[in-house]
């Protein structure tokens, strides 16, 4: 986030795409509905009616996989009524004549074909959005979970440089991370193409600080992606070593990745509970878990913070650190000796810029009223950020991008007429390792069902409670059938949550060309009663 | 801009739009209070945090009495603890017992506290209870133990004012009021997420955690050992302590100061915290045997496995041959020693997290 989440309660425009945050990120949802009682106005764009479009003053019902040329059509109406930031334009930001030029052609009502979304209500948007003093985006994986994510992305961004909305209290670019430590895993270097920090594994000046560091030669191109890897398995990726991910029922086309799993010659699976995905390793290594481990992990606001451990680990449990360090120390490996995990996190402090100023005691102490532990921290004195952007960008400029709307992976056809869509929900977590094991949440949501439009369901002689037979390009599961308006007509939505319900079959139809992150978001299915 | 006034003889300063409790709190002045939440709007209900203003011919309450210049404020009288004693003793007289387990909720000791404070024993005024116990509401989550509500509505502002959720409100009046749902139903067919805010907020335990209540038993009286921490779900990260007896996590308390969550939390960070000590816990390590099952095996020998194969790939197919994917989970360390292990071991790129799906 480029903003703390403190300013969740500050904007008076907020425009939410793509984020089911009551469900997804509850408390930060507290925020926002603090702002919408003062009197916020709040703008939601989303294929289905979320928590979020029920709270809403303006809700853009989106086709899934549309939102470019949503963004699009509003960048068009802000430029069209001189809604701009010339300031901010002229000072931060590049290629503001281009792109002015670019969006003159993709007019709201252009846009309407492509989204469903009424143009006038694509206008209302912009004009609230242009004309707000302290406008806010907030965005989760509907933003990224799609072929075009990044092109998805340089659409809130342009948005965000044509109005410059960054960079002052209650304004900003806000993804809302998923899980307790995923910007931890990505500011520790746990990344094909970053060191610790973000530092390009391409720039000559930190493969020369990470040779120096890990006193050995270090690759000079880019590794490849999860995605790739899993796709090389068997061909020329031939041994795997997984911490704490059931990669099987979370990531797209399980048989895809059950067959790259098992085609690899050695798997060491690290985690708390035999997943589906450990069932399948050579080794498996039990972890501590959360409440028997000590260490640091980073949230969606980059507020670096301490876990401690409060009980023992069962039986033989070790940290993940530990058994990380057993190994390499077991190849040969030198710099693995530690004891703690003090040393370690430190380590990583020294050789990240973002995070230099922090070190395990500051991360002790917690935050005060003088040091905030939001990265950047570039040395000792320095306070935390706790907003990007203030007076530059990292980069320089901030600059617009010429994006072009694209047409998911696949597209609804005659054999696969319905849209499927896929997320969470509020009383599961991912693939329910952990809520599934939590006593009573099964009261309110025993089991996974499709939620299909009222509507829709005679015309696919479907049952409300009943079970259905949903297929797409790449396999079937059977699902129960829940009529809700919460699903547009024409688009249904079921979370991965439930092994007995593997949803993940189904999807995998595309990536992001850059990112690799895969379309879930995006399936076309066909559905049958059974 | 800043203001001054007189807080029991002493000249203080304030700014504009800060309450007469909020000021004499900031100067470690001892003011009761039952209804008061500092992260919800006043709401004057309880009158404990009455003190005497110059000028004014009754007590006013502190907490929703902004300050003005010059106020004169005295906050512990004779006159004044004589009308919080008389007002504790009504409160206790109507409640089926004061003394509750702290595992009930974060606030649930309040009201037993400030009985023991003010000496107030509870028999100069009995009579009836007030409150009807929703005994058939059996969600798993949140006892609704209404014998012991104290109409504080603690519980209703934290939901609409803090949740946003609106799940619950007042019925009835006076000694009949109750705390319900629309058409006083089970919470469940509420709007309530189980966010369990209401438990944490409630000063005397009529709202009470029902998980944590399991192990009463154990804990008897005790006030449970607190672990700050970080919660295990979303990226948010909410700071909660988490509550244990002898080796055992009893239950989970919002962290009130916690930077990210300022004592807010949802279902999964208060309620579902179990799968740590679940018996389906991996206790040692597993090695795949030659009849294709994962055995048991010692530290050594699964240590000596996992690095063997890896050795082993390593030779025969070169060390791109390896990929590691970190745990966007754990801690920062477990990920930093993963791509460590890839870039300083076999001197490549070839590591990811869990970010992509």
């Amino acid at each position: 986030m480029s903003n703390p989440l403190v300013d969740m309660q500050k904007p008076d425009v907020i425009f939410c795409i793509g984020t089911n945050m009551t469900e997804c990120h509850p408390v930060a949802a507290t925020g926002l509905k603090k702002a919408v009682a003062r009197g916020a106005k709040l703008i939601v764009a989303d294929p289905r009616r979320i928590g979020l479009a029920e709270m809403s003053h303006l809700y853009l019902p989106l086709r899934v996989g549309s939102d470019t040329a949503l963004l699009l059509g509003m960048a068009h109406v802000i430029a069209r009524e001189g809604l701009i930031d010339e300031d901010f334009i002229e000072n931060r930001t590049t290629g503001f004549d281009d792109f002015f030029e670019h969006i003159s052609e993709w007019t709201p009502e252009w846009a309407e074909t492509i989204t469903g979304v009424p143009a006038k209500d694509i206008e209302t948007a912009a004009i609230w959005y242009g004309t707000a003093n302290r406008g806010a985006i907030y965005y989760t994986l509907g933003i990224t979970e799609h072929i075009c994510g990044v092109e998805n992305v340089q659409s809130l961004c342009n948005l965000v440089l044509m109005t410059g909305n960054v960079g002052r209290e209650g304004t900003g670019i806000n993804p809302m991370r998923g899980q307790n430590n995923i910007q931890g895993a990505g500011d520790s270097g746990a990344l094909p193409n970053n060191y610790p920090g973000f530092q390009a594994v391409t720039e000559p000046e930190y493969q020369a600080k990470f040779k120096a560091a890990y006193g050995r030669e270090v690759d000079l191109e880019k590794g490849i992606t999860k995605v790739t890897a899993l796709d090389l398995c068997g061909d020329s990726i031939h041994a795997m070593l997984i911490d704490g991910e059931n990669t099987l029922l979370s990531d797209p086309d399980r048989e895809h990745c059950e067959h790259a799993l098992r085609s690899l010659e050695h798997l060491v699976v690290i985690d708390i509970f035999l997943t589906e995905t450990a069932e399948l390793a050579d080794v498996v290594l039990p972890a501590t878990a959360w409440g028997e481990t000590d260490g640091i992990c980073t949230n969606t606001e980059r507020r670096v913070q301490r876990m401690r451990a409060a009980v023992p680990p069962p039986g033989e449990a070790k940290p993940d650190w530990w058994i990380i360090s057993q190994i390499a120390q077991r190849l040969g490996f030198k710099g693995f000796d530690y004891d703690t995990p003090k040393p370690i996190f430190n380590e990583l402090c020294r050789l990240s810029p973002i995070y230099e100023g922090l070190d395990w005691e500051r991360i002790e102490k917690g935050a005060t009223d003088i040091l905030n532990n939001q990265w950047p921290v570039p040395h000792k004195e320095h306070p935390g950020t706790p907003r990007l952007h203030e007076e530059t960008f990292a980069n320089g400029r901030g600059i617009f991008s010429n994006v072009h709307y694209r047409d998911p992976a696949e597209t609804i056809s005659e054999e696969f007429p319905i849209w499927l869509t896929t997320g969470r929900r509020l009383q599961s977590y991912h693939t329910r390792t952990q809520t599934g094991r939590a006593q009573g949440i099964d009261y309110l949501l025993p089991e996974e069902s499709l939620e299909v439009n009222p509507a829709d369901l005679e015309k696919w002689e479907l049952t409300d409670g009943e079970w259905c037979k949903m297929s797409s390009a790449r396999g079937s599961i059977t699902i129960k059938v829940k009529a809700t308006n919460r699903s547009p007509s024409g688009t249904v939505f079921a979370s991965f949550s439930f092994a007995d319900v593997p949803v993940n079959l189904l999807t995998g139809s595309g990536y992001d060309p850059i990112t690799h992150t895969a379309e879930l978001k995006v399936c076309p299915v066909r559905l049958e009663p059974l | 801009m800043t203001h001054t006034m007189e807080i029991d003889g002493v000249e203080v300063a304030f700014s504009e739009g800060e309450t007469i409790l909020e000021i004499a709190q900031r100067h470690q002045k001892e003011i009761p209070t039952l209804c008061y939440d500092p992260r919800l709007e006043p709401f004057g209900g309880c009158r404990l945090c009455i003190v005497e203003l110059e000028g004014a011919r009754n007590p006013v309450a502190s907490c929703t009495t902004k300050a003005t210049a010059g106020m004169v404020v005295r906050t512990t009288t004779d006159t004044i603890e004589a009308y919080r004693k008389t007002l504790l003793e009504m409160v206790v007289g109507e409640n089926r017992e004061v003394d509750v387990s702290p595992l009930r909720g974060y606030a649930s000791g309040e009201l037993a506290d400030l009985r023991d404070k003010y000496g107030v024993n509870g028999t100069s005024i009995t009579g009836a209870t007030s409150g009807t116990s929703k005994t058939d509401d059996g969600n798993p989550f949140i006892l609704r133990d209404y014998e012991l509500c104290i109409s504080c509505y603690r519980c209703v502002r934290v939901c609409a004012e803090q949740e946003g959720d609106h799940a619950i409100n007042v019925m009835n009046r006076g000694f009949h009021t109750q705390i319900t749902t629309e058409f006083d139903g089970l919470l469940k067919d509420s709007a309530c997420t189980f966010c369990g805010q209401c438990i944490q907020t409630c000063p005397t335990g009529a709202l009470a955690d029902k998980k944590a209540l399991r192990a009463v038993d154990e804990v008897e009286d005790a006030v449970p050992d607190k672990t700050r921490t970080i919660c295990p779900y979303c990226g948010v990260g909410c700071s909660v302590d988490i509550l244990t007896k002898d080796e055992k996590i009893v239950g989970i308390h919002p962290a009130m100061d916690g930077p990210a969550n300022q004592g807010a939390l949802c279902v999964k960070g208060q309620f579902a915290y179990d799968f740590v000590q679940h018996p389906d816990r991996l206790k040692t390590p597993l090695i795949r045997g030659d009849d294709g099952e994962l055995h048991e095996a010692t530290w050594e020998e699964a240590l000596d496995r996992a690095a063997e194969g890896f050795r082993e790939v390593h030779a025969e197919h070169g060390r791109h041959s390896i990929y590691g994917i970190a745990s966007g989970r754990a801690p920062s360390e477990a990920a930093y020693l993963m791509q460590k292990f890839i870039r300083a071991g076999f001197g490549t790129n070839y590591i990811d997290n869990c970010s992509r799906a």
